[in-house]
């Protein structure tokens, strides 16, 4: 009897207090991650305040001159412009072929072929950066020297002299280059988050546009594509966003020029490519400082890509703006 | 909006130009991502050896002289970051699915999940620079743990995601039939949910693995990179440690011929490791019924 009544409290424990420490552990697991996002922002902030001190926040932003030897001013005009330059162009000539493979994935290929290139999109997706960087060095940039940009250049001097300075220095590794490279790294993560928005397509409204007889593109364009509009912008968004933060590989090929002018042949240098390059030898407390700076500018602009994505796909994927 | 209308010819005509575009285009794309794993398994191939498994690299010197080199440490090195991370990572990015998952009602949810989503596209560079400051700046050196704690900020949000979803498609029922049986909450996730989701969240695990195992960027400033083996085991985590994206990276941008070729079979060694996770992880995937 005395056994019984002794273990009566045990549920109580077992039940009631169990469930509020695994709730709470729970609960501070997630809150961990809210922390991290948190401290990256105030880490980055706190260790490049003594750059952005110095220059202020719209100075170190416009400065053009990136200097860690002689004047010692730092500006982050530059990286942000190559940032730009080669995460738009790299999304430029990635949209319409990632899109095209999403589409003939889903619509036109026999489902066995369908298969082996969503498997090999997925494959190539898990390509380490630092291995498509490597090909890049040994291979791809040293050809396109040869048959792209020597024939050019060398056309160029014959014919318009003065086009010389905005094209650059054929050496191979600069901003085109890049910027080929970085297309071909966010092309599969393209194709993928398309396909997805594809297939979320319902098979009612691809059979509504078959009975009225549209052609099999015509049911693409119709009935397809507008209801995954939403979705689409949403992974190129979040590609763009790839594009932005992309490292190793931009690294290797660029050839790192740390001033402006950049021409379309010539060096060039990203935010995370000047990090890459610079952290490791930087020793002065400013130039250490600037480059955090740069980190913050980069988390910035992360962080509006990711947002304008998520509030794209929850605008628009669900319905495409209108049915349901 | 009136259209002129087009005979039927005419349409079929343009699904078909369509079509081969779409081909041409799908082709144009795969061929040269084809040809970059073509050149790396060729190349490594070709480049790599016994000597590379089992000797450090040394200086420079040594490698010109013929001396056979290697990168045992790195692949060591990889081996303890890699695993550091999944460590920190797992049980971070585990209660945090189930936050997502099991308790939908709560009020941090909305916020968490677009932090998570956020995280999970920040550059990987920034993960480092993080690590960097919490770690490196208060221990004075770089060190393998530094470099740990980087990719577990990568893995992190990969794996809250996937164990999300992977609870999520365990049945609303099959936690009743638990509550019903007077099962507690706790056990309820613990016991039946977790159990049943256990491919799903094996493949995410698997998946942010091999995410991070590729990864160089964060790696430069917090485990920093290491010619030798370290003397010490204890050398692998509180001292500068060597990891193969990184090594790749600096045999990849150095000024020696002997080193590039080391620089291909480091990266055959890193393909074939990511390329296995990722399928090991895409096989699991198909095997997931419920």
């Amino acid at each position: 009897m005395q056994s019984d009544l002794l273990k009566r409290p045990l549920p109580v424990i077992y039940r009631w207090l169990g469930d509020k420490i695994f709730l709470t552990v729970v609960v501070l697991l997630g809150l961990t991650i809210i922390f991290l996002a948190l401290s990256m922002a105030w880490v980055l902030y706190k260790e490049g305040s003594l750059a952005i001190h110095q220059f202020g926040v719209i100075g170190f932003l416009k400065g053009s001159v990136w200097d860690p030897g002689v004047q010692y001013v730092f500006g982050a005009l530059p990286f942000i412009f190559g940032t730009m330059v080669t995460s738009i162009g790299a999304l430029a000539i990635a949209f319409f072929p990632a899109i095209a493979i999403a589409i003939f994935m889903a619509e036109y290929a026999p489902s066995w072929l369908s298969k082996i290139i969503e498997n090999l999109v997925h494959l190539i997706a898990a390509i380490p950066s630092v291995v498509v960087g490597i090909w890049g060095i040994f291979v791809f940039a040293p050809w396109m020297r040869e048959t792209v940009y020597l024939p050019v250049v060398n056309f160029a001097t014959e014919h318009y002299p003065s086009l010389l300075p905005v094209l650059g220095s054929p050496i191979g590794y600069g901003m085109t280059t890049a910027t080929i490279i970085l297309a071909l790294m966010i092309i599969p993560f393209t194709t993928a988050l398309t396909r997805d928005a594809i297939d979320k397509v319902p098979r009612e409204q691809r059979e509504a546009a078959w009975a009225l007889g549209a052609t099999r593109w015509e049911v693409i364009r119709m009935a397809v594509i507008p209801y995954a509009r939403g979705g689409i912008m949403a992974g190129t968004m979040l590609s763009f966003g790839r594009a932005i933060g992309e490292t190793m590989a931009v690294a290797m090929l660029i050839g790192n020029k740390n001033n402006f002018p950049f021409s379309i042949f010539g060096p060039a240098a990203t935010m995370p490519s000047v990090i890459i390059n610079e952290f490791r030898e930087a020793v002065g407390n400013m130039h250490l400082s600037s480059l955090m700076a740069i980190g913050l500018a980069l988390f910035a602009i992360s962080l509006i890509v990711n947002l304008v994505a998520a509030y794209i796909s929850r605008k628009l994927s669900i319905t495409g703006g209108q049915a349901i | 909006m009136i259209k002129p209308v087009k005979s039927l010819k005419q349409r079929n005509l343009r699904d078909r130009v369509m079509e081969s575009l779409l081909v041409f285009s799908t082709i144009l794309v795969m061929a040269p991502l084809l040809i970059i794993i073509g050149y790396v398994v060729v190349q490594g191939a070709s480049a790599i050896n016994a000597d590379f498994f089992i000797h450090e690299l040394g200086s420079p010197a040594r490698a010109m002289q013929g001396r056979p080199t290697g990168l045992v440490h790195s692949i060591l090195g990889t081996a303890v970051v890699d695993f550091l991370a999944l460590i920190i990572a797992i049980p971070v990015g585990l209660g945090a699915g189930v936050m997502l998952s099991e308790y939908p009602d709560h009020k941090l949810n909305p916020m968490l999940r677009i932090i998570n989503d956020t995280l999970n596209g920040m550059p990987a560079i920034l993960k480092g620079l993080l690590a960097f400051a919490l770690i490196v700046k208060p221990m004075g050196t770089f060190s393998g743990l530094a470099g740990g704690v980087a990719l577990a900020f990568v893995m992190i949000p990969i794996i809250a995601r996937s164990t999300e979803s992977a609870l999520m498609s365990i049945p609303w029922t099959i936690r009743e039939a638990g509550l019903a049986i007077g099962l507690p909450r706790w056990r309820v996730v613990l016991s039946t949910v977790m159990p049943a989701a256990k491919t799903g969240l094996v493949t995410g695990f698997l998946i942010a693995f091999a995410r991070a195992a590729g990864e160089a960027a964060p790696l430069l400033f917090t485990s920093f990179g290491n010619n030798y083996l370290p003397n010490h085991w204890t050398g692998m985590i509180m001292g500068p440690v060597d990891t193969l994206p990184q090594r790749l990276y600096s045999l990849a941008i150095s000024p020696y011929k002997e080193w590039h070729a080391m620089g291909w079979a480091a990266g055959i060694v890193l393909l074939a490791f990511v390329i296995t996770l990722f399928i090991t992880a895409r096989m699991l995937t198909k095997e997931k019924k419920y």
